[in-house]
């Protein structure tokens, strides 16, 4: 066997998030991901997925971006660049939404939270963030608002698993009695982070924004309470394994300007009862004449691996091609989504997937493949 | 039972045990080390002729496939199962219950060619 050279070459130059030099101190794997050198996985893709779905893990997801946006205008402005009803929002409260373009096609999938009245957080996605601050600050334009990027300056750490809250409370137990996607702004250690109980693994936890700073200390201190319960620090691959399971999309694989909401299957963040929003026609239309192809997921029958870019049939008839695929640790089967031209099929339908030139049997599955308990 | 010391080796890292006029094969503990988690493996039919260097079986990972090349030629006699049905063998035991497949050898000398232990340890350390 060959391994697959990581494609790092002297020409490109990556971002370091500040904890990088902690990442390679733990012998981290790292790769370029999005302009950014990031772990793929520190022990293994499978001990860091089955630790955030029995105890905890700990992410660097510092390359997402945070876009702060403040004033009396702030409101109009989230409105009108988003398919879910930001004025639904309370202080304190986050929410999961689309940003999409006149045709309903996705800009970016990101998580706004109001802090207070007036001032709003929006966590972007790294490879957008450029596209979405200037589709922000163009939106916003006449508006009596302040947009500020502040990602450059930021880091974010994912702290996810069942034992989250136990493994928060040597950090800060003033975020312990956070509900699911509360958020809070607050002193620590001197300087002022956010903290929100979201995530991107299907498992209770909360992602925390901090200078830079504060990022080693952060790390440290929660890595430090959760070792005795097995919390292991973890890389973009169990990132990946746990959100596929989980249901998530991956921007830019699954769902991006041309694909809507409601082909993605994820209709539930469109509120075309807003009264208006960038994309609400196009999206009213396509309601009104129907979907031509969805995000459907499918399930090896038997042991293997899924991978993106196979090709999946039904009954000889080619239906689409996996958009993200994978190995689910905690199916121990193989499971991909992708977009199909029969947005009818029902779960259990059998399908076969062309792998290294076989055809594998396989079944449209439920979404998500994987909920807690 | 395989012994590292003895076994012969390719660049790609299979490594190839001789016993007269067969040879078992399997992957290196280096390459169990680096592909991590192996998940599935798919493995040649038995009576299936492969020449020397021949892509002969799939290795995957959670990240990725790896194919496996044949280290000499000849006929396939026998495959693991057990390896098939639980692919983490080949990471907890790369040289001795993980192996692949069992092959009757067309040509004995063609082993020879082959890195010996000290050597392939020698090229594993010109490539890190």
């Amino acid at each position: 066997m060959y391994f697959q050279e990581n494609s790092m070459t002297a020409t490109e130059t990556l971002k370091h998030t500040a904890l990088h030099s902690l990442h390679t101190d733990l012998e981290g794997k790292m790769v370029p991901f999005h302009g950014w050198e990031l772990p793929v996985q520190f022990s293994s893709i499978m001990k860091e997925h089955n630790a955030v779905r029995t105890a905890a893990g700990l992410f660097d997801v510092s390359h997402m971006g945070q876009v702060f946006i403040e004033g009396p205008g702030a409101l109009t402005l989230l409105q009108k660049i988003n398919s879910n009803d930001i004025s639904r929002l309370k202080d304190g409260r986050s929410m999961y939404s689309h940003m999409l373009n006149e045709a309903g096609g996705v800009v970016d999938d990101v998580i706004v939270s109001r802090i207070e009245e007036g001032r709003y957080l929006v966590v972007v996605n790294a490879a957008t963030r450029e596209n979405d601050v200037a589709w922000i600050r163009r939106h916003g334009e006449g508006l009596d608002l302040e947009i500020e990027d502040r990602s450059e300056s930021l880091a974010m750490i994912a702290l996810q698993g069942p034992q989250a809250a136990e493994s928060m409370k040597a950090l800060c137990l003033e975020a312990v009695p956070l509900k699911r996607f509360g958020a809070m702004k607050l002193e620590l250690f001197g300087r002022t982070v956010w903290i929100t109980r979201t995530g991107y693994t299907g498992e209770d936890g909360f992602e925390i924004i901090c200078p830079h700073e504060l990022a080693t200390r952060v790390w440290q201190t929660l890595s430090a309470r959760g070792a005795s319960f097995g919390l292991l620090p973890c890389g973009l691959g169990a990132r990946d394994t746990l959100r596929l399971e989980a249901g998530y999309l991956l921007y830019g694989s699954d769902v991006d300007e041309d694909h809507t909401p409601f082909e993605a299957g994820y209709g539930w963040v469109v509120k075309l009862k807003k009264e208006t929003f960038i994309g609400k026609s196009a999206l009213e239309k396509q309601v009104s004449e129907g979907i031509q192809r969805r995000l459907t997921p499918i399930q090896l029958v038997e042991r293997g691996v899924l991978r993106p870019d196979a090709v999946v049939s039904c009954e000889g008839e080619v239906l689409g091609t996996l958009s993200s695929a994978t190995f689910s640790p905690t199916l121990k089967a193989g499971i991909g989504v992708g977009y199909f031209n029969r947005p009818d099929l029902k779960s259990g339908t059998p399908v076969s997937v062309l792998l290294h030139g076989r055809e594998f049997p396989a079944e449209v599955a439920d979404s998500p493949f994987y909920k807690r308990s | 039972m395989p012994d590292p010391k003895s076994s012969r080796y390719m660049k790609s890292h299979e490594w190839v045990s001789l016993e007269g006029d067969e040879a078992v094969v399997g992957i290196s503990d280096h390459a169990q080390r680096e592909i991590t988690d192996v998940v599935f493996i798919d493995l040649p039919k038995t009576g299936r002729k492969v020449a020397k260097g021949e892509a002969v079986a799939v290795v995957e990972s959670v990240k990725a496939a790896f194919d496996i090349y044949a280290p000499v030629g000849g006929e396939i006699l026998a495959v693991n199962d057990a390896v098939t049905q639980n692919p983490g063998l080949a990471n907890s035991s790369p040289h001795n219950e993980g192996w692949f497949f069992r092959i009757k050898l067309d040509d004995p000398k063609e082993a020879e060619a082959l890195m010996d232990h000290a050597a392939y340890e020698a090229f594993l350390s010109s490539q890190s």
